[in-house]
């Protein structure tokens, strides 16, 4: 199945650019967003797939609200990475976050900051910048990461919300 | 008045100050926070990258909680805000998807719980009267510029902010502690988000431009109501010396609340307040 079936509201997208120029990480991107809406309606699936744009993406939806069209582009991002999720397919380094993130609320119900941090490293490699240690360390002396993760969420609703999910 | 109080995991993670001077400023005004037991993570942003029933799923379940407790719901974090505002309406709009959580949660979800932000509330005329008796110090010489991110403004279906490219709730509560708010162009302009942990590059990019911004229009620090914006701009500004406070950190220490040297402490810019 094509990208586009799932997404009608691509084709009323007359290439107006608004949603590029309103994009704070459009120069940042292989394909700008109303190229990738163009490549959808033209089944260039694969294409979009392999391109770096949906893991540049904010999400931060400028874009939806001030395209004229109703074209729904954030939807159309999440689409995109959850098929390349699926697919494998994984570009650049943003697409290690929404798996790791996941893993801790299954795992807790909660996100504990510093066992997120351990989750992505382990998957892209524990390699820490000057600046980086800089910074953590200063985090640390001002008392913003907490190192006690916080208590598990158990209750029996949420664990049943998992066992909806492939997760 | 009595809420839900959904603090999220910000809250009692990196950005502690935010949720003890909400604490302390609802306390002042006469607001009573109840936690929501056991709640969970709403999913942030980075669910929705991943599956749409989760991102709907794990809102879905503190908002049945706060319902349980039959009392409207207090998010300070602008993902939980959102997040739950999202589930909230399609759960309202769609009877097929409120009978699926229905059964799944064993429980009949009506999904009619409000939900706000402390922004909504706080601008409330009957708040921002109460704000002004409770001045203790007066921050009339403070020039600031009040920052609003991406996630308390869009979608504007979903949030329902005043103005989603030009909104005033926050300068509404500032100018009443008298605060001198100055007008900029930037304030619905996006931080870079959750970016700070994998591609830190990008947020030190927007964010950094954000605080040139703010110096330029002439302010001498930036209001903020989201917890990831407060950090990446405290923490990726690049020695530009420009405090990032929240509005409840403001608010707190104008009412003279003593605590507020201690939030301020956590910041990364230290503000010259206190």
């Amino acid at each position: 199945m094509f990208l586009k079936e799932a997404l009608p509201e691509l084709f009323k997208c007359y290439q107006c650019l608004s949603c590029t120029l309103g994009c704070p990480l459009a120069e940042e991107m292989d394909f700008k967003p109303h190229q990738l809406v163009n490549l959808l309606i033209l089944g260039k699936d694969k294409e979009v797939l392999n391109s770096l744009t949906p893991w540049i993406c904010a999400s931060c939806e400028s874009c939806e609200v001030r395209c004229p069209n109703g074209v729904p582009l954030s939807e159309l991002m999440d689409r995109i990475r959850q098929r390349a999720l699926k697919e494998k397919i994984y570009k650049g380094k943003g697409f290690s976050l929404p798996l790791i993130f996941l893993k801790e609320i299954k795992k807790r119900g909660r996100i504990h900051e510093i066992s997120l941090i351990l989750g992505l490293k382990r998957l892209v490699g524990f390699r820490v910048s000057m600046e980086e240690l800089r910074m953590g360390l200063k985090m640390f002396l001002k008392g913003k990461l907490r190192i006690r993760p916080p208590k598990r969420v158990s209750s029996e609703s949420f664990k049943r919300i998992f066992e909806e999910v492939s997760f | 008045m009595k809420f839900a109080y959904y603090p999220g995991c910000s809250l009692e993670g990196s950005s502690r100050e935010y949720d003890e001077s909400l604490r302390a400023v609802c306390e002042a005004l006469g607001i009573q926070l109840v936690e929501i037991p056991q709640w969970n993570c709403c999913g942030a942003s980075s669910v929705h990258q991943v599956d749409f029933f989760l991102r709907i799923a794990l809102p879905a379940l503190n908002l049945l909680k706060a319902e349980e407790m039959g009392l409207p719901i207090l998010a300070p974090c602008a993902a939980c805000f959102l997040n739950v505002r999202r589930a909230k309406k399609a759960l309202l709009e769609n009877e097929k998807l409120r009978t699926k959580f229905s059964s799944l949660f064993s429980k009949n979800f009506q999904a009619k719980t409000q939900v706000f932000h402390p922004l909504w509330v706080f601008s409330k005329p009957e708040f921002i009267e109460r704000s002004q008796e409770l001045i203790k110090v007066k921050l009339s010489d403070l020039k600031l510029v009040c920052y609003y991110g991406c996630y308390l403004v869009r979608p504007p279906e979903i949030t329902e902010i005043d103005d989603p490219e030009n909104p005033h709730l926050m300068e509404r509560i500032m100018e009443a502690l008298g605060i001198q708010v100055i007008d900029w162009a930037w304030k619905v302009d996006c931080c870079g988000g959750s970016h700070s942990l994998l591609n830190p590059h990008l947020v030190k990019k927007l964010s950094k431009r954000l605080v040139q911004k703010a110096k330029e229009s002439g302010a001498q620090g930036i209001v903020v109501a989201c917890p990831l914006c407060q950090a990446n701009l405290d923490l990726y500004q690049e020695n530009q010396n420009m405090p990032i406070y929240y509005f409840t950190e403001l608010m707190g220490f104008s009412f003279g609340i003593k605590e507020a040297k201690n939030w301020f402490k956590r910041h990364m810019v230290k503000p010259s307040l206190g």
